[in-house]
Order: C-alpha cells, then sequence, then structure tokens
C-alpha cells in the first residue's frame, strides 16, 4: 500500500481552482446574478434580550419599490417541545436562529426581512418596521449566566429541576476518578478561561434565490455542504427537498461556520412572496453581530501523577457559551482533552451555558482547542513541578492502541507517540534558546499536543469517460480545503494517465448524491474512497470492453498505465488499448463507460499534533510575538501535500490568533464593540512567522490510500503551546486568553 | 438613492468658493480613506464632495531655500515616501505617516487627511506636533496659519471654521543635529490603530540635546503637545535620570480612555516606555548612528 514510486498521489499538482481564484473569474456566493432580481435586508435587534410582543410591518410595505416583508411567523416554527435534529442540529434552535421567533435573544438577532428594488430601498423599509419590544435584562458571560440571579433567556431549560441557563449536561468516564487521585503523589488542579472567536472567513454570507411560479427553487450560495442547505431551507420553508436545487458556489472559507445557513430559507420565502429572485449579501457587521463564534469556556482541570509521571486520574469540567439559543460542541473538550494518553479513570464534564450572544457555530475541531489549553497547560504544570521533560511527560503517558477513551471509543492503530518523537528530535525543539537576547526582552519555548476525532459519512462520486477518452469526476462536497487537487491526484492515479486529463466537479443537489457535510475532518477521506471505487468499477468495465475487441477473457486482462493489456503471453497477443481508443469503440461496445459509488464510509481513524513554539515578550509593553513553530501530525498520507502543509499551518494561525488577539468586546449594553476586522484582532501576515509543518504520512490502513482527515488537529495545540512558552520566559502562568498585552503587562508588573 | 454632487475644482480659490456655497453640506475628499468609508456604511451622507486633489498647492512637496518643506494637506504617504529628500530630513514624520493603513491605502491617504479626521490616534498628527509644523487654513475669510497642536478639538473635532479648508503643513528649516522617531503601540505588527503613539523630535550638539519637542497621541481627547517632557530632556545627555523625568511626564499628560482599544493604565504606562524608545532613537539619527 502507498507504495512512495506513486506518479500523481502525494505530487504538488497545479489546483484545479487557482487559475480561477487568482484570476477574479472564481463564483462565489455574492457574485451570482439574475434578471429581475431584487435585494433582500434583514432588520434586527438593537437589544440584546426583549421579548417581541409585535410586528408591524404595514409602513415597510408601503413604501414605493418593497417587494416582500418576511417575520418568524412566515418560517416553519418547530416548537419547543419537540427536538427534531438535522445532523446535530436542532431544527428549534435553526428557526429561531434565522428568524427570532418569541424572543429576541441577542443585539443582531433578525427580526425581519425585507426584499426591494434595491439595497436601499430595502434599508430604508427595515427602519419603518415598528416591533414592539419589552426590554430584558441580558447577561453576556458564562459565570454570570449561571449564577442563581441571573436572567432566565429560556423558561424551558431546567437544571437541576430550576430554571437555569445550562441547557446540558454531557458527561464521559472510564474508571473511578476519586479511586484515582487516591493514588496520586502530585495533584494540579487549575481554572481557565477562554473568549469566544469568530472562524473569520473572508466571505460573508451571501445567496441569491430564484422561486419560479411552478415552486421549483434554485440556490446558489457557497456554504460547507449543499445539501444541507437543501435540507435545512426544506425544513424551514416547508417546500420539498425534491424542489430545491442548491447549487455550491466557491466558498471564501467556512472553518466550521458555514455548516450551517442563516439567509437562504429567507430569501426562498421572500422570493416566493415577491415572484422575483432574490439576493441577500450580509456585511462584515452583520457576519460579526449574528453569525457563529465558537464558545467562550471556563473550566477547570485536576490531574493527578505518580512520582514517576504516570497519570492515574484525570478530571475536566468544562463550561460552554452557546450563544442566544442551545448548542454549545460540549463532545470536543469532553471528548478530546484526555485522549492524547492513557488513563485508566477520568471524569469529563460539559456544561451548555445559554447568553446573550450570537448562537455559536462549528469551528475547527469545535471545543477541542479550549479544552486542550486547559489540560495542556496542566501537563506543562506538572512536569515543571516533577522536574520531567514535557515531552517525555508525555511519551511516558500516550494512548495505547487498544486503549478504551473517555468517549466510548476502543483506538485502533494510532499515531501519537510519532508526533511527541517528531518534535523531540526535531531541530527546533533541540536547537538551544537564548532566553535574554536583549534588554527588555524575553523569549520561552513552549510544547503541547491535541486530539481529535475525524469523521468518516456519507458521500457520493460519479466518474464518466468523456467521448474522447478524458476524465470527468463529480463529487457532492464543496472544496475548502483542496479536495478537488487531492480527487484529480487520485483519479490519476489510478487510471494510470495524466493529470491534466481529469476535471473534477462539484455537482449540486440535483446533479449528484446526497454527500454529507465538507467539515469534521472527513471529506478526503470519504471522498477519495468513493472515488476510488468509482474508479475500480470504471477500470473493470475498460478491461471488459478490451476483452470483448480481443475476444478473451475480462480476467485475462489487466489496466496498467493507462492501457488494457492482456495479462501475460498466454491470454493472447494484442497491443494495448489506451483510453481514448477503449472511449472511441465505447458505443459500439456496449455503450457509455462511467460509474458512481455512494458509502456511508467508515475507518477515519483519529488525528494527532504535537507542536513547539517560541515565543519573545516584550516586557514593557507585554507583547507576544510568535518567533517560530513547528507543527507535527500523523496526515495519514498527504495526497496533495501543498494543501496538507496549508492546513498545518492555517490551524496554527488561528489558534495564534486565539491564543494572543482575538475576542469579543461588549458594552454595558451588551451590544458587540468591535464587530470589525480593525477591531476583531486576527493575526496578519507579518504577525506569524514561517510555520514548519512535520508531515508523518504513516498510512491509515482502513483507507485506500491511507488518508487521514489533517484539518482540524492543527488549531487543538497551539493555545496551550502559546501559553506554555510565555511561562517559559517569564515564569508566570496565564489562566486566561487572549494574552493581550494589557493583561501580559499586568502580570509582569504585578512582580 | 441619494445624488451626490462630485467637485473637483483647479483652483483653491474655487475651492473655498463651492465649500462655502454647500452651507456645510459638503466634505473635502482628500485621499478619501476615511470619507468613503464613512459613507460606505452610512455615517457620512454628504450632498457635495470636492476633490482637493487637482489642486497643485494641495497636491504638492516642496523644499524651501531655507530648509523648510511644504506638504500639500492632499499629498499621499506613497508619495512622501519617494520624495528624494523628505525622508532624509523628516525620518520620524515619514514613518509615522506611512504607519497608516496599508500599502493599497498608503497610495490615496494624506496627512491632511489623517488630521482633519479628528481622531486622537491618528498616527502623523504626533509626529508633525513634535516637528513643530504649522498649518497654512484657508476659508472665506483668507488665510491663516496655526500650530498644529492648536487644531484638534476633541474626538472627531478639529478647530476649522465653518467653510475653512486646510492646505497644507510647513515644516520648519532643520538645524544640523536634528533627528525625530514615532513609535506607535499596536498589538498586531500592522493593520492596527494606535493605542498609543508618540513623536520626539531632537537637536543635539555634542552629546547634549539643546531643542526638543514631543507630541503624543491615543491617550487624551486630542494629541498633545507634551512640553513638560521636552523640558525634561533638553540641557540633558538623555541620561536614564532624564529619559525617566520625560517618560513620567508623558504619564502624566496622559488623559486616556478605557475602550476596546486600550486601559487606562495601559495606556498611560505604554506613553513612558514609547517616550524612552522614541527618544533613543531620535537621538541615533541626530547623531547620524542610524
Amino acid at each position: 500500500m502507498n507504495a512512495i514510486d506513486n506518479k500523481w498521489i502525494g505530487k504538488r499538482t497545479i489546483r484545479p481552482d487557482g487559475a480561477d481564484k487568482v484570476t477574479g473569474r472564481a463564483g462565489y456566493s455574492a457574485d451570482h446574478t439574475m434578471p429581475g432580481m431584487i435585494w433582500g435586508k434583514v432588520l434586527r435587534s438593537p437589544h440584546p434580550h426583549a421579548v417581541i410582543r409585535g410586528i408591524d410591518t404595514a409602513k415597510a410595505e408601503a413604501l414605493p419599490g418593497v417587494k416582500a416583508v418576511v417575520t418568524a411567523k412566515d418560517i416553519v416554527d418547530f416548537p419547543l417541545d419537540k427536538s427534531v435534529m438535522l445532523g446535530i442540529q436542532d431544527m428549534r434552535w435553526m428557526c429561531r436562529n434565522v428568524m427570532a421567533r418569541e424572543k429576541a435573544l441577542f443585539h443582531g438577532h433578525p427580526v425581519a426581512a425585507v426584499a426591494a428594488i434595491s439595497e436601499e430601498v430595502a434599508e430604508a423599509a427595515c427602519k419603518l418596521i415598528e416591533v414592539d419590544y419589552e426590554v430584558l435584562p441580558h447577561v453576556i458571560e458564562i459565570e454570570d449566566a449561571i449564577k442563581p440571579d441571573a436572567p432566565i433567556l429560556h423558561d424551558f431549560v431546567r437544571h437541576e429541576g430550576k430554571p437555569s441557563n445550562i441547557a446540558t449536561t454531557m458527561v464521559n468516564k472510564l474508571g473511578d476518578v476519586e479511586a484515582g487521585f487516591a493514588q496520586a503523589d502530585l495533584i494540579v488542579e487549575r481554572s481557565f478561561t477562554t473568549r469566544p472567536v469568530h472562524q473569520g472567513y473572508i466571505e460573508p454570507h451571501a445567496c441569491t434565490v430564484s422561486h419560479a411560479p411552478d415552486g421549483r427553487v434554485t440556490i446558489w450560495s457557497s456554504s460547507q455542504g449543499q445539501f444541507m442547505v437543501r435540507a435545512m431551507t426544506s425544513l424551514l420553508t416547508g417546500i420539498p427537498q425534491s424542489n430545491i436545487r442548491a447549487i455550491p458556489a466557491e466558498i471564501g472559507g467556512g472553518f466550521g461556520a458555514k455548516t450551517i445557513i442563516y439567509l437562504e430559507p429567507v430569501a426562498v420565502l421572500l422570493a416566493k412572496k415577491s415572484g422575483r429572485p432574490v439576493k441577500m449579501v450580509m456585511s462584515r457587521d452583520e457576519v460579526f453581530r449574528a453569525t457563529g463564534p465558537t464558545s467562550g469556556s471556563m473550566s477547570t482541570v485536576k490531574i493527578g501523577v505518580k512520582n514517576d509521571g504516570t497519570i492515574v486520574a484525570a478530571q475536566g469540567t468544562f463550561y460552554l457559551q452557546a450563544g442566544g439559543l442551545p448548542g454549545s460542541p460540549l463532545r470536543g473538550p469532553v471528548g478530546c482533552s484526555f485522549s492524547p494518553y492513557h488513563i485508566e479513570n477520568v471524569l469529563s464534564v460539559g456544561y451548555d451555558v445559554v447568553s446573550n450572544r450570537s448562537k455559536v457555530a462549528a469551528y475547527r475541531a469545535p471545543g477541542a482547542p479550549l479544552g486542550a489549553y486547559a489540560t495542556e497547560c496542566v501537563i506543562d504544570e506538572i512536569a515543571e513541578k516533577l522536574g520531567m521533560d514535557k515531552l517525555e511527560l508525555r511519551l511516558k503517558n500516550t494512548a495505547r492502541p487498544g486503549g478504551k477513551t473517555v468517549y466510548g471509543a476502543t483506538f485502533g492503530a494510532i499515531t501519537f507517540r510519532e508526533t511527541v518523537e517528531a518534535i523531540k528530535h526535531h531541530p527546533h525543539y533541540t536547537a538551544p534558546l537564548d532566553k535574554n537576547p536583549r534588554k527588555g526582552v524575553v523569549r520561552g519555548r513552549g510544547v503541547a499536543s491535541g486530539f481529535w476525532f475525524n469523521a468518516g459519512g456519507e458521500s457520493s462520486a460519479q466518474l464518466n469517460i468523456t467521448e474522447d477518452g478524458n476524465v470527468n469526476v463529480t463529487t457532492g462536497h464543496p472544496d475548502v480545503g483542496g479536495s478537488r487537487a487531492s480527487i484529480a491526484n487520485v483519479t490519476a492515479e489510478l487510471l494510470g494517465i495524466d493529470h491534466s486529463r481529469i476535471s473534477v466537479l462539484i455537482g449540486d443537489t440535483s446533479s449528484i448524491g446526497f454527500s454529507n457535510l465538507t467539515g469534521g475532518s472527513r471529506v478526503t477521506f470519504a471522498s477519495a474512497m468513493v472515488v476510488t471505487q468509482s474508479a475500480e468499477k470504471v477500470i473493470g468495465q475498460l478491461k471488459e470492453r478490451a476483452a470483448k475487441i480481443w475476444k478473451i477473457d475480462p480476467e485475462a486482462v489487466i489496466w496498467d498505465n493507462g492501457e488494457a493489456r492482456p495479462a501475460g503471453p498466454n491470454a493472447g497477443q494484442f497491443p494495448p488499448l489506451t483510453l481514448k481508443e477503449l472511449a472511441a469503440k465505447a458505443n459500439e461496445m456496449g455503450g457509455p463507460i462511467g460509474a458512481g459509488v455512494q458509502l456511508n464510509t467508515t475507518g477515519a481513524d483519529p488525528g494527532f499534533a504535537t507542536h513547539c513554539v517560541d515565543v519573545e515578550v516584550d516586557v514593557d509593553l507585554g507583547i507576544v510575538r510568535v518567533l517560530r513553530y513547528t507543527a507535527a501530525q500523523d496526515v495519514g498520507r498527504a495526497l496533495h501535500p501543498d494543501y496538507v502543509e496549508g492546513q498545518i499551518q492555517g490551524g496554527v494561525v488561528q489558534g495564534i490568533g486565539w491564543a494572543l488577539s482575538e475576542e469579543y468586546l461588549y458594552n454595558a449594553k451588551g451590544q458587540l464593540d468591535n464587530a470589525s476586522f480593525l477591531d476583531y484582532r486576527m493575526p496578519v501576515c507579518s504577525d506569524v512567522p514561517f510555520i514548519e509543518p512535520i508531515m508523518l504520512e504513516i498510512p491509515n490502513p482502513k483507507h485506500p490510500q491511507g488518508v487521514r482527515g489533517v484539518g482540524e488537529a492543527p488549531i487543538v495545540p497551539p493555545l496551550a503551546a502559546i501559553a506554555n512558552a510565555i511561562h517559559d520566559a517569564l515564569g508566570k502562568r496565564f489562566f486566561s486568553l487572549p494574552m493581550s498585552p494589557p493583561k501580559v503587562l499586568a502580570v509582569i508588573d504585578a512582580g | 438613492m441619494t445624488d451626490i454632487r462630485y467637485l473637483a475644482p483647479p483652483t483653491l480659490d474655487e475651492a473655498v468658493r463651492a465649500f462655502a456655497a454647500a452651507q456645510g453640506a459638503a466634505r473635502i475628499l482628500a485621499g478619501g480613506t476615511d470619507l468613503l468609508v464613512q459613507m460606505r456604511n452610512g455615517m457620512a451622507k454628504p450632498g457635495t464632495i470636492i476633490d482637493i486633489k487637482k489642486i497643485p498647492e494641495l497636491s504638492s512637496v516642496t523644499e524651501a531655500a531655507d530648509g523648510s518643506f511644504w506638504v500639500g494637506a492632499a499629498v499621499s504617504g506613497a508619495v512622501l515616501a519617494e520624495h528624494p529628500r523628505f525622508g532624509t530630513v523628516w525620518p520620524g514624520v515619514l514613518e509615522a505617516i506611512n504607519l497608516i493603513g496599508s500599502t493599497q491605502v498608503q497610495g490615496r491617504a494624506s496627512p491632511g487627511g489623517n488630521l482633519c479626521h479628528g481622531s486622537p490616534a491618528a498616527d502623523s498628527v504626533p509626529a508633525m506636533v513634535a516637528a513643530g509644523a504649522v498649518l497654512t487654513i484657508a476659508g472665506p475669510n483668507g488665510r491663516r496659519t496655526l500650530p498644529v497642536e492648536a487644531f484638534p478639538a476633541g474626538p472627531g473635532r478639529t478647530n476649522l471654521a465653518a467653510g475653512e479648508i486646510l492646505v497644507g503643513f510647513t515644516l520648519p528649516p532643520r538645524p544640523a543635529g536634528s533627528g525625530d522617531a514615532y513609535l506607535r503601540m499596536i498589538p498586531r505588527t500592522e493593520m492596527d490603530i494606535a493605542v498609543v503613539g508618540v513623536g520626539v523630535s531632537l537637536t543635539m550638539a555634542g552629546g547634549v540635546v539643546t531643542a526638543a519637542r514631543v507630541g503624543l497621541g491615543a491617550a487624551a481627547p486630542t494629541v498633545l503637545l507634551v512640553a513638560d517632557a521636552a523640558r525634561a530632556l533638553v540641557g540633558s545627555r538623555l541620561d536614564d535620570a532624564a529619559l525617566d523625568a520625560a517618560a513620567a511626564a508623558c504619564s502624566a499628560a496622559c488623559k486616556p480612555i478605557d475602550d476596546k482599544r486600550g486601559t487606562i493604565v495601559y495606556r498611560t504606562k505604554v506613553a513612558a516606555v514609547l517616550l524612552k524608545r522614541a527618544a533613543n532613537i531620535a537621538a541615533d539619527r541626530a547623531q547620524g548612528k542610524a
């Protein structure tokens, strides 16, 4: 398996979407227009928490140029007493997120929408809508939301029998944690907080929607799943899926947050009411105020060890901020935090806390980074207290094949140890660090590890041979991480033809079979699997055609280097038949050549990562800069190494922002105060050094090419790695993110 | 949609007449890097836009025989960066102007616009204050001059009278042994607004400071001239005691607010740190060491 003499797999081929993207031809969400199209705009709540007593849209509807107005009463209601799930999303919350129903739950919550002949008229009409609000006290932060006297967001939410903002509790257990701690020689228990951070994709949410008079709906929008767009729109509008065609646009970043929708059902209803195609485009301000960040958190992690470094027990308590409606990614911190390690006794508990901020959406390894932040900082402190090398402590406790995880799975072949070893022997970790290079500056080095589940799931592919003997491959996954480039390499390898003869397309919901979301680090794993099986079927067809032409048994034909050949001298003496020659004879030999495969894929083993970082602290200003960063990860098989490296580097950069500079700032009125890229500080290019990826290619035995998901694991370790590096530099531990200059300086000044 | 009238007069007189005629409904356009953003997000809805870039006096950089510089209000940062002499004489002013926005923004953004926007965090202003720049202002009642530090009136407000237009900056002749520097604190490495900014201009002879000016930004409702800090530097060899005294004067001058970009405590402390660092850079430049 995975012979290194592959001709195409593992090659840095030209990406199929590259030329269109760099020349501006690529069609993103907001690029589609239609004749007769009008514009939709959303009216948003000015209050973080208010009962909506009534909405009067009469004046807006009377404004010349206004074609339709929509409120929650036009959206299909999902009553609070009955959960309806679509994947991991509860439609009760989705319907209330796309349009406030009983209550406005955050500043910026959609309350109504208008479609009009221009954006200006639509905006003017929004201002004419009269909403009768009963303003309620609001609560923003977790620590306030869980107080006994906190304003309660939802009457139906009960925790321990009382009204509460704790919507759900998740408990994962292994062994007996109390008995485990009783054996410990050293116990370290620390509490940490992190802030909600936005996924920060460059492309704002947008869509264009047509609702034809016969009831057929077409949606052009970018997302991490056109089938999700279709299903959610169907559920929220009552239009059957067979009448909705969702066409995926190029996507300008999603990072998990485009696994749900905001605009599409609203636009469909505006288009239905007005009889005109409707376009909606969010501003950056709207993206920040009303689309998902990931959860902020309040965590306590307690780990007990023997004097020799053996971890005997671990306990984690993770409170996650859900936003105005339930749905924090609890399984991230609860399931991932301790999974790199073999620990007999674990208790991991998560609480989903609602408060008056926008509803969270998935973000790259949802929830896992904030859990690893707490765990990996405690591991660092334990190593320090035991006087052990930090990587040795990890090596001593690595999870084992056959070991049981706290989230219920039993590990197969796993590769955590290899990531720790890779860092341990890397020239970065072995190089001496000058901790005091000049006056006013100190440096430090930190390490941390991370874990992500990875995923398989439903994928469909269709592989067709064109009449002139070239290849079209269609999959059902929006390409956010290079899936088209990877699939082109796999197809070229399997068919033995030049990469340039393959075109990889993303089908719409009517042209390819159901394919689940692009997320969970599943798409390259799953789609390579269905494309491989499709290619194998096509090769079977090609061999049959050659056998027919040669009048020999199909078993006596092999497919080699893009041609059919007799299997050996006994099969007969025939000149090889190329793909082009077989395509030319396709019709006389039985018809078009092509095959599709649809599967619920399994075998996506988890991903591990270990990172090492050097930082420099300006002790007078409190500024932390990242000097050097090395990230080791088991990537299974890098079908297209550029993309694998890009995933690792991108995850690290987002982790650096999370650790050092990104945070939502709310004012006393419960309004987001920094809804722009100016004051929501994601790292810019000059903030980050070259990030060196170490791709460990240890093939996943359960995948035809050995693929393992790579997109999520790299964002898990950076938060703790940077915190540990700052501790190494300053001798001080930080327990809250971001480690921004005022916070760092305050700790330095406290002495 | 509302109509906007766009004028690009070729002379200052025509610009002043058109601006007065609009009776407050007009906005002056130089680079537009503030105005167009305000218009796009609905904060500004001018009936008339008067583009001043076609007026030669407002778009020119000239060095006079006495060594003084004229910088028109609409000159962009990129043009100043390419000027063969300006950055040699006023490296601190130039580095401050060139910190505004991105490379693309530098092609449009002007120090005149930066000043007229009225932000206490405007990067070019503390450097201009340290440089002792004098403004030329034209209005219906003719021309007047004003020291740059007297121009800001508060956040988003200036001391321009109704109908007045900023024409440009005059930077004084530079004695031998002079150097200036501007430093700002931002959490990132670029694309941020100053949390604190400090401009220092020094003239030195034999290692001793003979003249000094200090401008302080983002630490009070307006950019400040910190005379006490300058006084602490003059006569010194920039020894620790003098720098500590000047830094303390800078902190004392701070009247900052807690906001999304920084806290009172942090800004007050950072003003002192930046004063010392900027003074050392200015001194190195004054003595030909950098």
